[in-house]
């Protein structure tokens, strides 16, 4: 339903700012994600507009529950 | 700013000059200049031929012209069959008030395109038609080649057990251009790849006794002339996603826009297939060119489901890969 | 290897399925309420792995496709009155009724401007002073807030002649309709990540409490729905039925708050016609009354009209589970990607597009 991907802060300006993915650069609206983005983080971008930030910290817990339940040695 | 108007198209004096001093100064020579109804070739044996018409916005993007891709695309498509491309044919039309600069540097860029490629333009046409009639300028170009090869390659020839080669990275013509579109805001470090194949094909049909299929996936991608070649064959073409080169700024451009680089337009890429024994061989040849850096094996011809693609993904899990209705469009769903 | 490409990572892929191989005893039914699951499900090759007792089903998981043909009437309206179009490129080959599209109605002379946000059509207004602007609003709650925040954008920067046309879809109610019927043939749903990352996890809490089915918000990467499936298999075999949220990477579990007042500074729910399925109250959104000036239904006094349904597509069936997109009549027949009839063909990510499309 709703294509939206990780994009890394590259620089904020008021209510913009510049992301990228794969070293294609855009421009973004901040206007509706709820905590302010600071550069080097990703946020979810969809339609132009970032969604909310992307918690490495999250991702990291839930990649270890996957090492811990399933055994598997993350490369 | 001097600009093209109507009379350059009229068949006077103006049209004369614009022939003098733009057409013969930069595609000019021996079969051109004789300025002839039409031009007197010496052509031997079975030739290949083939017409195309280029439109394209931007006309001018990043990595090339329309000019540049009018010549390498026919060439490219000469080239195909086994031949050698020697002549083009060109045939303008141009919108009333495009910039006379552009014209030139559309007009030399052929010209360069030309020389690089091995080909001579040998006669041509122009049109000026009022504003708005066509959007900035239509190029067509036949061309004309010697095919040197005893059974020359055809979408008909895949055969079950051949590799599936091609010479580099998919889908950064079609990134470059979208990224140029109004309405779509970003920044592709991309540029498109047109480029003339014919020199490297020469040298892999020289080298190589069996070739079954070249074909250059321009539009509709790698996805499209892959379902093409599976139609004509009546085979299965096998297709390991991870196998694709693809640039990280292709992909990235693509994930944002939910499109899929396997169907974005090349213009300096082909798909050769042929037996497996000599996959190696082609693949060395292809990497020592300029154009085949980044070549690869990315597939294999099977018997499995006739006329269909099939995509074995990263996760080994096996999808269809169909032909698109249309051009691709940026979706947010 | 990056933080997120484990979550494509085929090891571990292969693994969590191994798991639900050993795990699941009978038969399985979810499924996803997410045109974008359901692309990932088939273009990562997800489905074709699945054990033969996990059933995929497609649910009515995208915006673009349940738009009714008269809402696409309006748009088509809109087209011959001499504005410009501003819209998604999703929307570009919807039929409408007579199978007409924004493809054929821009072939007509319609001035139709495809855009990838919608705060880029407020530059096309500042761009085109003279001319109305419409941006055609379709979208879950994902989409609606950006949505809001460019109608804001325009009323605080007095951009006048831009209106939305909203025909927004909401995912809850469409969630209460499905669960509620008798028919439904679903074991389990998997939640739509993105729609989450704005209303959270809460109004999902009924499924299990009332419906006693279970639920999992998952991102969209194969790991991710694979954790999702395990965790169905997991739930049912300790006899559970919870909603999880397991895409904490991207979702609060309170969603966000933000965008979510910003959606309701300048929406409010109103009934809503879906494609396929009919009417369901309170699934849609529209502009409230401050936003008036910016409304295209009021600026160019649009109504909708009904339209016939279709006859023969079953895409309600399929959309409720009830049977798999082959099985209706209709399917690559008179109904296929080149000419779409229902909704799920309709969408490049639709259930029955995505079916014929990727289905070896």
């Amino acid at each position: 339903m709703c294509l939206a991907i990780p994009m890394e802060i590259l620089k904020i300006e008021g209510k913009t700012a510049e992301v990228q993915v794969g070293g294609v650069r855009q421009t973004i609206r901040l206007d509706v994600i709820s905590e302010d983005p600071a550069v080097g983080d990703y946020v979810i971008v969809h339609a132009g507009f970032a969604l909310s930030r992307l918690d490495k910290e999250e991702a990291l817990a839930t990649l270890k529950l996957f090492q811990e339940g399933l055994n598997i040695e993350l490369t | 700013m001097e600009r093209v108007l109507l009379d350059y198209g009229s068949g006077g004096k103006a049209s004369h000059r614009l022939i003098g001093e733009l057409f013969l100064k930069y595609l000019g020579n021996a079969y051109l200049n004789r300025l002839d109804d039409a031009a007197l070739l010496d052509i031997h044996g079975p030739i290949s031929v083939s017409t195309d018409t280029f439109t394209v916005d931007p006309i001018f993007f990043p990595g090339g012209d329309i000019g540049a891709l009018a010549v390498h695309g026919t060439v490219n498509d000469v080239a195909m069959l086994g031949a050698r491309p020697r002549f083009l044919t060109c045939g303008f039309i141009i919108e009333e008030g495009l910039p006379m600069a552009d014209l030139e540097r559309i007009v030399a860029s052929m010209g360069q395109a030309a020389r690089d490629a091995g080909v001579m333009v040998v006669t041509g046409d122009t049109k000026v038609v009022p504003k708005g009639m066509v959007d900035k300028i239509f190029i067509n170009t036949t061309g004309i080649g010697e095919v040197f090869v005893p059974k020359p390659p055809s979408g008909h020839r895949a055969a079950p057990g051949d590799a599936i080669l091609v010479n580099g990275f998919i889908g950064d013509h079609g990134l470059a251009i979208l990224a140029q579109r109004e309405g779509l805001t970003f920044d592709a470090p991309v540029c498109s790849d047109c480029a003339s194949l014919n020199h490297l094909i020469a040298r892999l049909l020289e080298a190589i006794p069996e070739v079954h299929v070249l074909r250059d996936p321009t539009r509709g991608g790698l996805a499209t002339t892959l379902n093409e070649i599976a139609g004509q064959s009546q085979v299965e073409c096998r297709i390991f996603e991870d196998r694709i080169p693809v640039r990280p700024e292709v992909s990235g451009g693509c994930s944002f826009l939910g499109l899929d680089p396997l169907y974005l337009a090349n213009e300096g890429k082909f798909l050769c297939i042929l037996p497996e024994q000599y996959a190696q061989q082609a693949l060395e040849i292809m990497r020592s060119d300029p154009l085949g850096h980044h070549a690869a094996c990315i597939g294999i011809v099977g018997q499995d489901h006739p006329g269909k693609v099939v995509l074995q993904t990263p996760l080994g899990g096996t999808r269809l890969m169909d032909m698109l209705e249309g051009e691709q469009l940026p979706r947010i769903c | 290897m990056s933080l997120l490409d484990s979550f494509k990572d085929p090891h571990l892929c292969q693994a969590v399925l191994e798991r639900i191989h050993a795990e699941l005893h009978g038969e399985l039914r979810f499924m996803e309420v997410c045109g974008t699951h359901t692309v990932s499900i088939f273009r990562s090759g997800v489905r074709s792995l699945l054990p033969e007792n996990v059933v995929h089903l497609s649910g009515p998981g995208c915006p673009v496709c349940v738009t009714h043909d008269s809402e696409v009437a309006l748009f088509l309206e809109l087209a011959g009155k001499n504005a410009i179009i501003a819209t998604f490129g999703d929307l570009m080959r919807v039929p409408g009724p007579e199978k007409r599209t924004l493809k054929t109605a821009q072939a007509e002379g319609a001035r139709v401007r495809i855009v990838y946000s919608p705060f880029e059509a407020i530059k096309l207004a500042q761009d085109n002073p003279n001319d109305k602007v419409v941006f055609l609003g379709v979208g879950f709650e994902t989409t609606a807030p950006a949505i809001a925040a460019t109608l804001k954008t325009a009323r605080e920067e007095g951009v006048h002649n831009f209106s939305v046309l909203s025909f927004h879809k909401l995912v809850p109610p469409a969630l209460h309709a499905l669960a509620a019927d008798p028919e439904l043939q679903v074991q389990a749903f998997l939640l739509p990540g993105h729609v989450s990352a704005i209303i959270g996890v809460e109004p999902y809490r009924f499924l299990a409490q009332q419906h006693g089915i279970p639920a999992v918000v998952a991102g969209f990467e194969p790991l991710d729905i694979l954790q999702a499936l395990h965790l169905f298999v997991t739930m049912r075999n300790k006899g559970q039925a919870e909603v999880i949220n397991a895409y904490t990477r991207v979702v609060a579990d309170a969603g966000n708050t933000k965008a979510m007042a910003m959606l309701n500074e300048v929406f409010m729910p109103a009934d809503a016609l879906w494609r396929g399925i009919g009417l369901i109250p309170g699934s849609g959104l529209v502009l409230r009354p401050e936003y008036a000036a910016h409304d295209a239904m009021q600026v160019f006094d649009l109504t909708l009209r009904d339209v016939p349904q279709i006859k023969g597509c079953q895409c309600g069936d399929v959309l409720k589970g009830k049977i798999s997109p082959d099985q209706c009549v209709l399917f690559g027949k008179a109904c296929t990607p080149a000419a779409p009839v229902g909704p799920c063909m309709v969408s490049t990510e639709g259930s029955c597009a995505a079916y014929f499309k990727y289905r070896v």
